[in-house]
This record gives C-alpha cells, structure tokens and sequence, in this order.
C-alpha cells in the first residue's frame, strides 16, 4: 500500500466506508442466496450484489484513482451503466426458464398457465 | 495514516467477499436444481468482478479494472446462454 501514503485523508476514510459498504451489501446478498427457501426468492438476492455491491465499490474505485492521479477517472461508469442494463435482462431470462421448467412438471408451487381468452366473432383476428 | 486504515478496510472487504463467494460456491455445489446453479455461478461472477475491482484499489494499479470488465461481460454472456439452454434445450437454434 505504498502509493496510499499521499492520500488525503478525507479520501482514506470515505474510500474505506465506501469499500466496506460495497462488501458488506455483497455478503449479505450472498448470504440470501444461501438461505432463502426456494428459487423465485432466491433470485432477489444477488441483485443487492449487482447494483449496491458494485455501485459502492466502483465509487470508492473512482475517487480513489482520481484523488491518486489528480484527474477525473470516470471509466468505471462503464461497469456500472453495464451491471445495471444486464442484470434485469439475465434474471428475468432466467426465471422464465424456471417458470417454464416447473410448470412442465406440473410443480403445485407456481401458478398454472392462464387458460387463453376465446377468440369472440367479429373480433380482430 | 490514510495508508493503514486503507490497508485495514482493503483487507476486511476482502475477506467480506470471499466469504460471499464461499456462500455463492455451498449455493452452487448443493443447489437442488439447474437454474439454482446457474444463479449461483452469476452471483460469483458478480462478486469476482468487485473482488477484482478491490484488488486494483490495493495495488493501485488499473488494470483490473479492464479484468473486472471482462468478467462482467462473460457473466452475462454466459447466464443468457445458460438461460437459453434451461428454456429450449439448446442454445442456438
């Protein structure tokens, strides 16, 4: 940890809540994925992960690379703007996948396929 | 001063998410079903990109940030694909 001597203060100390915030959320997502009892509230954990975890993190990654450089190093929004647009579009897959497979088994804990409303006369085909 | 509590929270947040990742790896070895599994693998993924990104604030150095990067996009890649597989038996039809 040399390169840290000629950091302010002030950086150290919000960079260090920054990381332990970061890593705690992480954890406790984790934890949840661990714990919960069945799939469908088990895929809510890890989001804490993927959005708080890795938004603190990179918060404390950016000031502290722009205090150490003294200019603004912003590419970390990358990550950020990337974790936020693909988690929904994974999870979602994946719990379709899911839904899909237990409805196909005929599991009696997810709601079965709603039946498909008749086509009336005259309407739009 | 800045130097040693960096070190010390450095080092507790490591710790922190390596007992995250054990969580995600029991998640993974027991989970009862496929998608179970795949959930958990996206997790570690997730958690190997923030290690990552601590790494790179212990060593100064940015190039883990570009790792941390590369694990991200594989993770995503690799969910959808296993996603896919889960839905319709294949991945690319």
């Amino acid at each position: 940890m040399t390169h840290a001597v000629e950091l302010p203060l002030w950086a150290a100390i919000v960079v260090a809540c920054l990381l332990l915030l970061g890593a705690f959320l992480t954890l406790v997502g984790s934890i949840g994925l661990l714990r919960l009892r069945d799939f469908y509230a088990r895929v809510h954990a890890p989001t804490l992960a993927t959005t708080l975890g890795i938004g603190c993190v990179l918060l404390a990654s950016m000031l502290f690379f722009t205090v150490l450089q003294t200019r603004p190093v912003l590419h970390e929004v990358l990550i950020t703007a990337f974790m936020v647009l693909t988690t929904p579009v994974t999870l979602m897959l994946l719990t379709r996948a899911s839904l899909y497979r237990d409805r196909r088994e005929g599991s009696p804990d997810v709601p079965p396929i709603p039946a498909r409303p008749l086509p009336k006369d005259g309407a739009e085909r | 001063m800045s130097a040693a509590i960096l070190f010390w929270a450095v080092l507790v947040a490591q710790l922190l998410l390596a007992a995250a990742m054990c969580c995600a790896v029991v998640r993974l070895l027991q989970g009862p079903r496929a998608q179970d599994r795949v959930l958990a693998l996206d997790t570690l993924y997730v958690n190997a990109a923030i290690l990552l990104l601590v790494f790179g604030i212990r060593t100064g150095s940015p190039l883990y940030f570009e790792a941390a990067l590369l694990i991200s996009l594989l993770g995503f890649v690799a969910t959808a694909a296993l996603a896919k597989f889960l839905l319709r038996g294949e991945v690319i039809e």
